[in-house]
C-alpha cells in the first residue's frame, strides 16, 4: 500500500486534508457540489463540528502521515454557530503556523480558510488554490514519518 | 472486534456515473472490522433503508458506514433505519460521496479512489463510535416575557391563551411601551392608544398572564426548558392591593421631574403614573426626585392617599422563578441628534426629534394636543422634516436604515396638515423606502392630497433668523440650493438599539449585531429563534422595524415558546463534552472558552497516599453543551473530549484518508 | 454621454485620491454643506454623479473643481465616508496634468535651485506637472 511514497515527483500526486466545519464550509462544499463545479479530487475532507474543535495536533498528525498540504475551513469570523469557536481557531491556528514555520516546516502547506455555507464557488475556488500550491511546493518530505508507512 | 457494514448508494447515476461502485464495494471488505459490504440503486428509499436493516441483523452488524449523499442531507435517516434494527442511531457515519466527490469529479478514475479514501476514513471512524443518548430535559410549563411593550404584550397574551402561565416583566411603572407614546399608526392612521389600551387591559386582566412593572431581570442561570431567573422588583413605594389609583397623590405631590413618557418635553411629579392609561394604574415614588427620600420632610402623598396605600419602607425585593422559554423584547430607542451639530438640536426649542413632534399631537401631551412652536406656542406654517438623522451613514451613524421614518414621517405630515390646515411641509430625502401593504399609497397620499413637498437631498445646516429657522439644503434632483424659512424642524432620528442591550444580551445570553441589535439564529429561517435554545426575540430589539412586523414577530416567538413548553420533556444534543476528571488539572480553560456556560467546576475527594484529598474538577453539564469542541481544544492535558468527534475519531480518519499511498 | 464605468479620468482621480465614487449614493449632503456653491457650475453632488457616469468632457469643461476651497466640510458630513475634497484635488491633479503635460521635472531644475528650493514645493510641482 505506501508502495509510491514518490520521491520521484513524476508521479506524485499531493493529498490535502482539509478539515471543515460543519456549519458553513462543509455545507460550502456540499453547495458546490450541488452547483456541479469541479476542483482536484486532492483533497479530502473531514467534517468536524466547528473550526474550533481543531486541534493543532490533527495537523501535525497528518503532516506526519504523509499529507502534503492541510486546509482548515470555518465559518467566517462573527459567523460561527457557536459564536466564538472561529475566534478562537483564527488565533489558535495562526500561532501555530508561525510555530511550525520557526520549526523549520513550509507554512505555505497549512491553510486557514473562511467559507460560508453560500460560498461554494470559494470552496471550489480554494481547493484548486491549495492543490496548485502544493504542487508546485513538491511532496512533504520534512514532516512525514516513513516509519509509519512501513508499519501499516 | 467491530462489525461493520458499508452500504454503497449510486443515487441513480449520481454516484455510479463518476465512482465505480463495485471497485469501491471491493476496496471496503479490506477495510479493517468490514464484514459487509453492499450497494444499492437509492439508499434512501424505503427498499434501501430495508436493505440495511437486513443485513445489520443477518450479518449481526453493530455498526454501519454508508456512502451516500452530504450527511447534512440524509444522516437522520439512515440513523433512524439503524436505530429500528436495534442499534444505537449514533454507530453509523456517512461517507459523502456525492457533493464531496462524485459531483465535484470528472470521471471514474478521479472518483473512485477519492471516494474509497472517504468510506475507509468513515470505516475508521465509526469503528471507535460509541453508543450516545441525547439528554432529556424536563420543561418547566412558564414563559417570561422581557419588555411590556407591543411585542411583549402580544407574545404574552398569545402564550397565556395556548393555556400556559407567562410573567412579563417591564421596567417602567407601565407597560405598553414606545406605541404607548404614539398618537396615530400608519398606515391607517388609527388611534395608536385606542387599539393598545385594549391589548394592555387584556394582558392586566389575562388569569395566566403575570404583570411585573417596574422591575428588571438581573440574572439569568440554567438552560431550555429550565432557566433560573432573579427578577428585581424595584421598590414602588405603594401597596399596589391598596391603591385604588385614584391620583390624588400626584395632585398633590409638590416635587417635579422631566417626564421619561413626554421625552422630558414636560414634568411629572415625582409620584406618578408615566400616562393616563397606565397598567397597571399604581403609581411609583421616584426616590431621587421625592422630597421626603431626599429631604426627610414632605409625606403629603402618603397623608393624602385615602387607602393609605403609601409605603415609604417598601425594598427591592429579588424575585427567583422558573421558566421553560424566555423571550425578549426589549425595543429601541431614538438617536440623540444633538452629536450632529450642523442641525442644531437641543439649541433652539422648534428643532425637535420626531418622537417629541409625536407628542404635540396627543391630547395628553406636553401642548395638550395643540401643535405649536414651543418657543412662541404659535401654531407652525412651515415645518420641515429631515430624513436619515443618523441612518444610513456609516461616518457618524448607524449604517443601517431605520425603515421606518419614511412611513411616520408621512404620517405627521399629513397628522400637521390636519391640525394645521394651512401649513406647508417639507420633506428632505434620500430615498423614500415604502414597502408595506398600503404604505406607498400612503406615502404618495401626503405627497398628492396633503401637499407635502419631497425634496430629494439633504440639509448642511439650520440657523435661527429671527423667529423663523432658515434650512439650507439642497434639492439634486433639479440641482438647486434652496433655503427654506421654517417655523418647525423635525429630525427623523434613527431607531437604535437600547443603551442597555449588551448588558440584556450578556445576562440572556443571546449575541447582537454591531449596532447591538439582538442576532436571530438564521436571517432567514430562524428569525426569532436565538442561539440560545429557548430564547426568542421580537420586535426592534432585532432590527428597526414598524408595528404590523413587530405584532408578527411576537406571534411568532410566542408559537416557538408554546412548541417548547408544550412538550414534558426535551431531546438534547447528543454529541457533548465529556471530562475525564482523573486526569483534569483543574485549570479551566474550557469553562472561559464555552460559548454556553456548560460547564462548571466542582470539588471532587479522592484517596492519595492513604489520605483524602480534595480536588477542583471540571464537569461538563450535557444539557447546555451544544458539542461545538472548543473546551476539548483548550484542555492542557487533553482531558476532555467530544463525543461523536473525539480526538481519537478523528486521529483515525486522518490515518485513514493518509493511507492513500 | 459616455457611461461606461470607469474612464481614465475616474481611473487616474481614484488613483490619486484613494477615493470610490461608486460608494456615493448621492444624498447630496456635501452639497448642502458646501459654503461655495453659489460659484459653482455644477453641484459638489453632481460631480461624483458625473464621475460615477464618466461623464469625462462634461467634467473638464466645469469650473466646479477649482471653485472647490477644499474646506473639507463635505468629507466631514459625508454619510459614506468618502472624501469628496480629495477627489476634487484628484480631478485637479488629472486635469493639470493632461494639459500642462511634462512641463517640470528634476531635469528643469539647476542642482542649486534643486539643493535650495524647500522639499514640499518641489514635491508638489513634480505632482502637478509631471505624468
Amino acid at each position: 500500500m505506501s508502495t509510491a511514497l514518490n520521491n520521484n515527483a513524476d508521479g506524485w500526486d499531493p493529498l490535502i486534508v482539509a478539515f471543515c466545519c460543519n456549519w458553513c464550509s462543509y455545507a460550502g462544499g456540499d453547495l458546490a457540489g450541488t452547483s456541479r463545479m469541479s476542483y482536484p479530487a486532492n483533497v479530502k475532507v473531514i467534517r468536524v463540528p466547528c473550526s474550533g474543535r481543531l486541534n493543532p495536533m490533527f495537523v501535525l498528525r497528518a503532516f506526519q502521515r504523509g499529507a502534503d498540504g492541510v486546509l482548515v475551513a470555518g465559518c467566517h469570523p462573527g459567523d460561527c454557530h457557536y459564536s466564538t469557536g472561529n475566534y478562537h481557531s483564527r488565533r489558535r491556528l495562526s500561532s501555530f503556523k508561525r510555530l511550525v514555520e520557526f520549526a523549520g516546516f513550509e507554512p505555505e502547506r497549512f491553510e486557514v480558510r473562511w467559507i460560508s455555507s453560500s460560498e461554494g464557488d470559494k470552496f471550489a475556488e480554494e481547493m484548486e488554490a491549495i492543490t496548485g500550491k502544493i504542487k508546485a511546493l513538491g511532496p512533504n518530505r520534512k514532516m512525514r514519518d516513513a516509519r509509519w508507512q512501513n508499519v501499516t | 472486534m467491530p462489525r461493520t457494514g458499508v452500504f454503497i448508494c449510486h443515487c441513480g447515476t449520481n454516484i455510479a456515473g463518476t465512482v465505480d461502485i463495485a471497485r469501491a464495494i471491493d476496496a471496503s471488505r479490506n477495510f479493517p472490522g468490514v464484514v459487509h459490504a453492499d450497494e444499492y440503486r437509492y439508499l434512501c428509499s424505503e427498499m434501501g433503508q430495508d436493505l440495511i436493516k437486513n443485513a445489520i441483523n443477518e450479518n449481526n452488524l453493530d455498526r454501519v458506514v454508508v456512502g451516500t449523499c452530504s450527511p447534512r442531507m440524509h444522516e437522520g435517516t439512515f440513523r433512524k433505519a439503524a436505530a429500528e434494527a436495534g442499534l444505537n442511531p449514533y454507530m453509523l457515519e456517512v461517507a459523502n460521496i456525492r457533493e464531496h466527490c462524485s459531483w465535484v469529479h470528472r470521471d471514474i478514475e478521479e472518483g473512485t479512489p477519492k471516494a474509497i479514501a472517504l468510506l475507509r476514513a468513515a470505516a475508521a471512524k465509526v469503528a471507535l463510535n460509541d453508543p450516545l443518548d441525547s439528554p432529556e430535559l424536563e420543561v418547566e410549563k412558564r414563559a417570561l416575557v422581557i419588555g411590556g411593550g407591543i411585542a411583549g404584550i402580544q407574545a404574552a397574551i398569545d402564550i397565556a391563551e395556548a393555556g400556559y402561565v407567562v410573567d412579563v416583566v417591564e421596567r417602567e411603572p407601565s407597560i405598553g411601551g414606545r406605541m404607548a407614546q404614539l398618537e396615530k399608526t400608519f398606515p391607517t392612521l388609527d388611534c395608536s392608544a385606542c387599539i393598545l389600551t385594549p391589548k394592555m387591559v387584556e394582558a392586566a386582566q389575562h388569569p395566566n398572564i403575570n404583570l411585573i412593572t417596574y422591575s428588571e431581570v438581573e440574572e439569568v442561570k440554567g438552560f431550555v426548558g429550565q432557566f433560573d431567573v432573579k427578577i428585581k422588583m424595584k421598590a414602588r413605594s405603594i401597596d399596589p392591593v391598596k391603591c385604588t389609583g385614584c391620583g390624588v397623590c400626584y395632585e398633590k405631590c409638590p416635587a417635579k421631574a422631566p417626564s421619561e413618557f413626554e421625552m422630558g418635553m414636560t414634568k411629572r411629579k415625582a409620584i406618578y403614573v408615566p400616562f393616563p392609561q397606565a397598567v397597571p394604574n399604581v403609581p411609583v415614588i421616584d426616590r431621587e426626585n421625592c422630597l421626603y427620600f431626599k429631604k426627610g420632610r414632605c409625606q403629603i402623598c402618603a397623608k393624602e392617599c385615602p387607602p393609605q396605600a403609601v409605603d415609604y419602607e417598601q425594598q427591592d425585593q429579588i424575585i427567583e422563578r422558573r421558566y421553560g422559554a424566555i423571550i425578549v423584547a426589549t425595543g429601541f430607542d431614538q438617536l440623540d441628534p444633538s452629536s450632529y451639530g450642523e442641525y442644531g438640536y437641543g439649541q433652539h426649542p422648534d428643532i425637535l426629534t420626531a418622537l417629541e413632534f409625536e407628542r404635540l399631537f396627543n391630547a395628553s401631551g406636553p401642548t395638550g394636543g395643540k401643535v405649536v412652536r414651543l418657543s412662541d406656542g404659535k401654531p407652525p406654517k412651515k415645518v420641515v422634516f429631515i430624513q436619515c438623522i443618523g441612518s444610513r451613514d456609516k461616518a457618524r451613524g448607524m449604517n443601517y436604515c431605520s425603515k421606518i421614518c419614511c412611513m411616520f414621517t408621512a404620517k405627521q405630515a399629513i397628522l400637521l396638515k390636519e391640525k394645521v390646515p394651512d401649513a406647508k411641509s417639507y420633506v428632505f430625502y434620500i430615498d423614500v423606502r415604502t414597502a408595506g401593504k398600503g404604505y406607498e399609497e400612503f406615502q404618495r397620499r401626503a405627497a398628492e392630497e396633503y401637499d407635502v413637498a419631497y425634496l430629494r437631498g439633504q440639509v448642511g445646516k439650520i440657523f435661527p433668523e429671527g423667529d423663523h429657522l432658515v434650512v439650507h439644503g439642497v434639492d439634486s434632483l433639479s440641482g438647486k440650493v434652496v433655503d427654506i424659512k421654517a417655523d418647525m424642524v423635525v429630525l427623523a432620528a434613527a431607531s437604535i438599539a437600547r443603551a442597555d442591550a449588551p448588558e440584556v444580551g450578556r445576562i440572556v445570553g443571546i449575541n447582537s449585531d454591531s449596532y447591538h441589535f439582538f442576532n436571530e439564529a438564521h436571517p432567514k429561517l430562524k428569525p426569532v429563534e436565538t442561539h440560545t435554545a429557548g430564547v426568542f426575540i421580537a420586535g426592534a430589539c432585532q432590527a428597526p422595524k414598524d408595528i404590523p412586523d413587530t405584532v408578527a414577530q411576537a406571534g411568532a416567538a410566542a408559537v416557538k415558546a408554546i412548541g417548547l413548553l408544550s412538550k414534558d420533556v426535551l431531546k438534547g444534543e447528543a454529541c457533548t463534552a465529556i471530562v475525564n476528571q482523573a486526569e483534569c488539572s483543574g485549570c479551566l480553560y474550557c469553562e472561559a472558552v464555552c460559548p454556553y456556560n456548560a460547564i462548571n467546576h466542582i470539588e471532587i475527594e479522592e484517596r492519595y497516599h492513604e489520605e483524602m484529598h480534595k480536588r477542583t474538577v471540571a464537569e461538563v453539564n450535557p444539557s447546555l453543551c451544544q458539542g461545538c469542541g472548543s473546551c476539548s481544544v483548550a484542555c492542557r492535558s487533553g482531558s476532555i473530549n467530544l463525543k461523536g468527534f473525539t480526538n481519537e475519531q478523528i486521529l483515525a480518519e486522518v490515518d485513514a484518508i493518509c493511507l492513500q499511498r | 454621454m459616455a457611461t461606461s464605468s470607469k474612464t481614465r479620468l475616474v481611473e487616474e482621480m481614484q488613483k490619486q485620491s484613494g477615493q470610490d465614487p461608486n460608494g456615493c449614493f448621492q444624498c447630496a449632503k456635501c452639497s448642502a454643506a458646501c459654503p461655495v456653491t453659489a460659484a459653482m457650475d455644477l453641484l459638489p453632488h453632481q460631480v461624483i454623479r458625473y464621475l460615477q457616469l464618466g461623464l469625462e468632457e462634461e467634467l473638464a469643461n466645469s469650473k466646479t473643481p477649482w471653485v472647490c476651497a477644499s474646506c473639507f466640510t463635505c468629507a466631514a458630513r459625508c454619510p459614506r465616508d468618502l472624501d469628496l475634497a480629495r477627489m476634487m484635488e484628484g480631478v485637479r491633479l488629472v486635469m493639470l496634468r493632461r494639459r500642462e503635460g511634462n512641463k517640470f521635472g528634476p531635469a528643469d531644475l539647476t542642482p542649486e535651485q534643486l539643493a535650495k528650493l524647500p522639499q514640499q514645493a518641489l514635491v508638489s510641482g513634480f505632482r502637478k506637472y509631471n505624468k
